[in-house]
């Protein structure tokens, strides 16, 4: 009985937000105390609108980009620290863990003028690059603990064999620690698919991706619509979760992306 | 043929990086970006906070941006407001999340379902959280309209501020909803088979429910819980979206005082944004180390203790 009134709560509790989200999504005239709206699609048809389209092709060109060049570095530096012992390993750990922690806002105020001096603010790669700060750390804790459980000699034994250095990569190597950049790539596609401060500092709002729209209507009080863009910006997360719950494990690194999200 | 075979593999293996350089060619990149992006910015946070300009002309650097942190009263509101909002969501979301994880455990049929149900929250963005939650707390929001159906009270302003409040309540809540199932699912993972084994094994030796909780399950679960909570309270410390959405212009909280500051276009400002930055850098760092040095020692006690017990 307890554990039955337990488990409502907590069901409740995780879903209940969704109720107003869903509701305002598909609102038309939705005036207080009114507790269910009057039906109407102008939210969700202004996810056709030209700007949101613009904004979910700004957003993902950026988060496929940070996700393919920290999956490429992160697995390069964790494979350093999954495979080799090596002095100053400790502080290359504790490097990668600080921005995990630090906030990432306080950083980026610092380094902004000189984006603006560089001429690397107001544009999308200004944005992949400072991105590169949550993600690239991250990816390469997950992928150290990937290569910890790699079996280095399986490359050796496909060199005896003959095979180059892209064929060990492609056909060892890559299957072996495959599940893990998978995770990783995807949290860090996630990770830049949420952010919004961060854009906002060096794009400065001339790169607008689907947050800073989001920001923009809540800020209009245009509910209905920022609603329905809200269901936008969660669903390919919510869908990528979902999709690759198998591989999460709750392992800590994999959690530390978690948070970051 | 065969000889010349073997000659090509061995000079292969002899043609490979020194194992140093091969390192340290790995790391770059990554190393590049938080020593030159992460410890440049920060670098330049403290550097810019003493009034350092780069680009410009030089002014005598000072400590002023940081006496007036403390002497300014809206600053000094905004440390406390942050503290207070981090504190509570960070334990709120260890205590609900240490709860959740223990029920979804003992659920047995039903526990699949509800450990799914757990990582509904996890992906979603924080500004969708934070419209969500606005939606539902607000004086004109859901909960409202349900309270005013029922006849509790007569219009949005007869319902409690929850969100744009001067406590915070909208920004823990948004907070809470989102770090309590991360801290379940964290907890969940150590809380394997082999504990439950252990469980049973005191049960046998009749170990009551609070004898079983305080001496296994929580001993089990604590690293992970420190861990989280730490990832959490340096979150929600640093985080500007959910206070600048769900929370007051003032007092604000730190991060959102410190953008306010460096969009002034007055540069005047600029040194108190970046000291506000590092001050909050700072104490998210301390929290850490501190809990990494409290985490060593324990273990390190725990250990010994282990040790002095099979001694014994």
């Amino acid at each position: 009985m307890r554990r039955a009134v337990g488990s409502g709560l907590l069901a409740t509790g995780l879903l209940l937000p969704f109720i107003p989200l869903l509701l305002w999504a598909v609102a038309g005239d939705f005036r207080y105390p009114a507790v269910v709206p009057e039906l109407s699609g102008r939210g969700l048809g202004m996810i056709a609108d030209p700007a949101v389209l613009d904004a979910l092709v700004t957003s993902l060109t950026i988060a496929g980009v940070v996700a393919v060049l920290a999956a490429v570095i992160g697995a390069g530096a964790g494979r350093a620290l999954g495979l080799y012992t090596f002095r100053g390993r400790r502080l290359v750990q504790f490097l990668l863990l600080a921005p995990a922690i630090v906030p990432t806002l306080a950083v980026t105020l610092g380094i902004q003028v000189f984006f603006i001096r560089y001429g690397l603010a107001d544009s999308v790669a200004g944005v992949v690059l400072v991105q590169l700060i949550p993600t690239v750390p991250y990816v390469s804790l997950v992928m150290a603990s990937a290569f910890a459980n790699f079996d280095v000699e399986s490359e050796d034994a496909a060199r005896v064999l003959g095979a180059g250095p892209l064929r060990r990569l492609i056909l060892v190597t890559v299957p072996a620690v495959g599940p893990g950049l998978v995770v990783a790539a995807l949290f860090a596609f996630l990770i830049s698919w949420s952010e919004y401060i961060l854009t906002l500092l060096i794009g400065g709002g001339v790169v607008r991706t689907l947050p800073l729209l989001l920001f923009a209507e809540i800020g209009s009080a245009d509910l209905p619509a920022a609603a329905a863009l809200s269901l936008v910006i969660a669903l390919p997360p919510l869908l990528l979760v979902a999709l690759t719950s198998r591989l999460l494990t709750g392992g800590t690194p994999v959690a530390v992306g978690m948070r970051r999200l | 043929m065969a000889a010349g075979g073997i000659r090509r593999l061995g000079s292969r293996g002899s043609t490979r990086l020194p194992r140093a350089l091969r390192i340290g060619l790995l790391l770059a990149p990554a190393l590049l970006v938080v020593l030159v992006l992460f410890g440049g910015g920060l670098a330049q946070a403290v550097a810019q906070s003493f009034g350092y300009q780069p680009f410009l002309p030089q002014r005598p650097l000072s400590f002023d941006a940081y006496r007036d942190l403390w002497a300014d009263p809206a600053v000094r509101a905004s440390i406390g407001l942050t503290l207070r909002i981090a504190v509570l969501s960070t334990t709120a979301a260890a205590v609900l999340g240490v709860g959740a994880a223990l029920l979804v455990r003992s659920l047995g049929r039903c526990q699949p379902a509800f450990a799914a149900l757990l990582q509904v929250t996890l992906p979603l963005p924080h500004i969708v959280a934070a419209l969500a939650i606005g939606l539902l707390l607000a004086q004109s929001g859901e909960l409202s309209r349900v309270a005013a159906s029922a006849g509790l009270v007569d219009g949005p302003g007869h319902f409690p501020a929850l969100t744009q409040d001067g406590f915070g309540w909208g920004i823990i809540a948004s907070y809470v909803w989102k770090e309590a199932p991360f801290v379940a699912v964290l907890v969940l993972a150590v809380l394997t088979k082999g504990v439950a084994d252990l469980e049973d094994a005191a049960r046998a030796l009749g170990a009551g429910w609070w004898q079983r909780l305080r001496h296994i399950v929580i001993p089990a679960l604590a690293p992970a819980l420190g861990a989280a909570s730490v990832l959490v309270f340096a979150f929600t410390f640093g985080s500007y979206e959910v206070p600048f959405l769900l929370g007051r212009p003032f007092p604000a909280t730190l991060p959102v005082v410190a953008y306010q500051e460096f969009r002034d276009p007055d540069l005047e400002s600029r040194p108190l944004a970046m000291a506000i930055a590092v001050f909050t850098v700072l104490l998210v760092g301390v929290c850490a180390l501190a809990y990494l040095t409290l985490s060593d020692r324990l273990r390190g006690a725990g250990s010994a203790a282990g040790r002095a017990k099979v001694v014994r």
